[in-house]
């Protein structure tokens, strides 16, 4: 432009008006060196984001798979009856091999849980490997040192741990997910924790899901957006939606936990652990839960239900509907999409949440699966944090792997929340949505964002 | 009388518009004399009345959820504060956290949780600015339809899965990289990078909202000046999306405040009166989380504390997020 400029520069009427000149031009050089400088820090700062969530993600898979140095306490191979490996015994041997090694009275107890012969021969040889084998995690190495340096691994576990048995180990095995939770890591799983996980999210979206719908519907449909109560609830749901998760822990721990506790425990019900009765249960993580996302709710289904247009209303109301019947014939179908997707959306949320939970006293060890809603239980992200905290490495393995666990299930309902707002968009009768689609997104966007941790 | 018109006018067009639809009916009445039949008053429903009033218990627990907070947090602080030992002074005045020995500083821990929200926003907030600048001003639809799925996918993963890659990434990193003997291994800088990196979505989407909103006139006028891409976006764009920038600022501070995997499992477990971010200190939310993660009797003082550190941390987050709605009233540019 500037060479144009010049080339034609007697001829223009704006001579002497428009800067020119050797200064001008290494001005105007300068400034566009700065811009490209600029444009290559705002690029930098982004692949910064990336490579955050790369060695995130590299970190946890990294932890998750890797070479492991075992030392048995009595080699399998010396159990072998007449050559006959172990895991190739009929059952009577094994029972006969386990009889010999454990005390009589951990035998009659196996024998009070499930006699032996009811148990199958997978059973006895594990129970076996368990008491007999005990095999112990020494060490264990990350995926990426077992790929790239596998010699240096052998060397130093035959120096440390001689006599060791040294293979790749995934952490994240189908038997991880089907066992439950134990002191032995090699044997720990957290199918306990994802019971708990469930039961809790259950509690929570029976809930939050209706009574946020129907604080939307009243927000958007019936409230005086004037009245001064109206305005009170529509500020005062977005302020808690800003409210540290923490703080709804301790709401939950004085409230559910403790005045409800008659309650949450399951007593006036007659039901629950009577033993260990005590308002930590489910129904009150669920319900600490529920109150934590249930602004997150209000402010995606009121979106929705905004993104509405009044002229379905105005149609419905011409052909003398009542109030209600528009809301339930036809606002509430169309904005349904945009409620559900918000539903999974903060219902994804309430999965990962930790710190409200260790606060109502989610219980750290737990083996049993939970039976009820007044049960004591565990979910997956307190199962995490246990797990970071205990020294060992081989713990922190197998939190990585519940993490991989954890974000799967995440990802799965993420997912499926896009694909529900792809489908319902894409919808015979979401002509006039797509008119206002672009608007209802973006609002469902930063609503999500404004959530505290 | 003037009212009355209106009324009279909208019987008698319900009356035309009924007419060819429930003829017989409307035949047999104007023999009676043309008068509308028809009682337009609005019929009491009781149905819809009990909805209403269902829908509306439903807004109102929102409310009974802050008051819930506030007669928790006050109640419990009350009986915390009406100890003979505990006093504001104290509290307020005091560098040391030990309830055990009666030592009652609140320092400590609001030190620690400065030091990690600073740290964190020292993340945070350039690199979170930087992204929505780009995101804004210089991404093509296609860049940003990869970019912005990826931000959520870092806002969607959980805070205590950020504490893991905390304390067993980013603190044998600081270690290795300012050496084992100035790093310990629980420290406030990894647990306040790593919130850093946790808000980075929350600051660059906010922001980003607020660059788009900028009209694009004003872009264009900048263009056609002269001006530079970066002086378009820094000079004109960004002034003008200033409040809503800030508040996105205001709410990543709120948030980082109030983190708590994060700082409970990579910052340490100790009250540690320090402003070295490479020592082991523990925060408001992360003391909340050891103290109740324990065998917590009700009543004792332990329970109490933590109650009188929950108001505190409560109030420091709620005002943060009232002044930052407030600069987005306040000092909103309306171009419309």
């Amino acid at each position: 432009m500037m060479a144009v400029h010049q080339q034609h520069s007697a001829a223009r009427p704006t001579d002497g008006l428009m800067p020119s000149g050797p200064a001008y031009r290494e001005q105007v050089v300068a400034r566009q060196r700065r811009g490209r400088l600029w444009a290559v820090i705002f690029q930098a700062a982004v692949l910064s984001g990336i490579i955050a969530l790369c060695a995130l993600l590299f970190n946890i898979l990294n932890q998750s798979f890797g070479y492991v140095a075992i030392v048995n306490n009595i080699d399998p191979a010396e159990l072998a009856i007449d050559g006959v490996p172990l895991n190739e015994l009929t059952k009577d041997q094994l029972v006969g091999i386990l009889e010999a090694n454990v005390s009589a009275g951990l035998m009659r107890r196996y024998e009070h849980d499930m006699p032996f012969s009811q148990r199958s021969s997978e059973n006895v040889h594990e129970l076996i490997l368990e008491r007999v084998v005990e095999p112990q995690v020494q060490a264990s190495w990350g995926l990426f040192e077992s790929v790239f340096a596998r010699g240096s691994i052998f060397v130093e576990a035959e120096e440390r741990f001689p006599g060791s048995d040294v293979y790749f180990r995934s952490w994240l095995t189908t038997s991880f997910i089907s066992k439950s939770q134990s002191s032995e890591p090699l044997r720990a799983g957290v199918r306990t924790a994802i019971f708990g996980s469930l039961w809790v999210v259950a509690i929570t979206i029976l809930f939050s899901f209706p009574i946020g719908v129907g604080a939307a519907i009243y927000l958007e449909e019936y409230a005086h957006k004037e009245r001064l109560l109206n305005r009170l609830i529509q500020t005062n749901i977005n302020n808690l939606a800003g409210v540290p998760s923490i703080i709804y822990g301790m709401l939950g721990l004085a409230i559910f936990v403790r005045i409800l506790e008659a309650f949450t425990s399951g007593a006036i019900f007659g039901v629950g652990d009577q033993s260990t009765a005590n308002g930590r249960t489910i129904i009150s993580a669920g319900l600490t839960l529920g109150l934590l996302i249930l602004p997150l709710i209000i402010i995606n289904g009121q979106e929705a239900i905004r993104a509405v247009p009044s002229s379905l209303r105005q149609s419905g109301f011409g052909l003398g509907a009542t109030h209600w019947q528009v809301i339930w014939h036809h606002v509430l179908p169309s904005a349904l999409p945009g409620i559900l997707t918000g539903t999974i959306l903060a219902t994804s949320r309430a999965i990962g949440e930790t710190a409200p939970l260790v606060v109502v006293g989610a219980s750290t060890f737990i083996a049993l699966d939970p039976s009820g809603p007044f049960s004591k239980f565990t979910v997956l992200p307190i199962q995490i944090y246990q797990w970071t905290s205990r020294p060992q490495d081989e713990f922190r393995n197998l939190a990585a792997a519940a993490i991989l666990v954890l974000l799967v299930l995440l990802l799965t309902m993420n997912a499926s929340a896009v694909l529900l707002r792809n489908h319902f968009d894409r919808g015979q009768a979401s002509a006039y949505r797509s008119i206002y689609k672009n608007d209802c997104c973006h609002k469902t966007s930063r609503s999500d964002r404004i959530r505290s941790n | 009388m003037s009212q009355s018109a209106p009324v009279a006018q909208a019987a008698i067009s319900a009356e035309s518009m009924r007419g060819p639809v429930a003829g017989a009916e409307s035949a047999g009445e104007s023999a009676l004399g043309g008068e509308p039949q028809y009682d337009l008053r609005r019929k009491p429903r009781v149905a819809e009345s009990i909805i209403q009033g269902f829908l509306f218990l439903c807004g109102a627990i929102s409310i009974l959820t802050t008051l819930g907070i506030v007669y928790v947090l006050g109640r419990e602080s009350l009986l915390f504060f009406a100890n003979e030992e505990v006093n504001l002074l104290k509290f307020f005045g005091g560098t040391e956290w030990q309830p055990a020995i009666s030592r009652f500083g609140i320092w400590p821990l609001v030190t620690a949780t400065l030091m990690a929200s600073l740290i964190a926003m020292a993340v945070a907030l350039p690199v979170g600015l930087c992204i929505a600048i780009f995101l804004s001003e210089y991404a093509s639809q296609r860049t940003r339809s990869i970019l912005k799925p990826i931000l959520e996918i870092l806002a969607g993963i959980p805070t205590v899965v950020y504490g893991y890659f905390a304390l067993t990434f980013m603190t044998p990193l600081l270690r290795g990289t300012f050496g084992r003997d100035i790093v310990e291994i629980y420290n406030t800088a990894s647990a306040g990078i790593v919130i850093g990196i946790l808000v980075i979505p929350l600051v660059s989407s906010m922001s980003e909202d607020a660059l788009s909103a900028v009209p694009g006139s004003l872009r264009q006028a900048s263009y056609g000046l002269g001006a530079t891409r970066l002086e378009t976006a820094l000079r004109i764009v960004l002034p003008a999306a200033l409040s809503g920038v800030a508040a996105a600022f205001i709410v990543a501070i709120s948030r980082a405040i109030g983190e708590t995997m994060i700082v409970a499992i990579a910052a340490g477990a100790g009250p540690n009166f320090t402003f070295s971010p490479f020592r082991a200190a523990e925060t408001m939310t992360g003391h909340i989380v050891r103290i109740s993660g324990g065998d917590l009797s009700y009543d004792s003082f332990d329970y109490n504390s933590i109650f009188a550190i929950g108001l505190l941390l409560f109030l420091i987050t709620l005002s943060l997020n009232v002044l930052s709605q407030w600069i987005v009233r306040r000092f909103r540019e309306e171009y419309e």
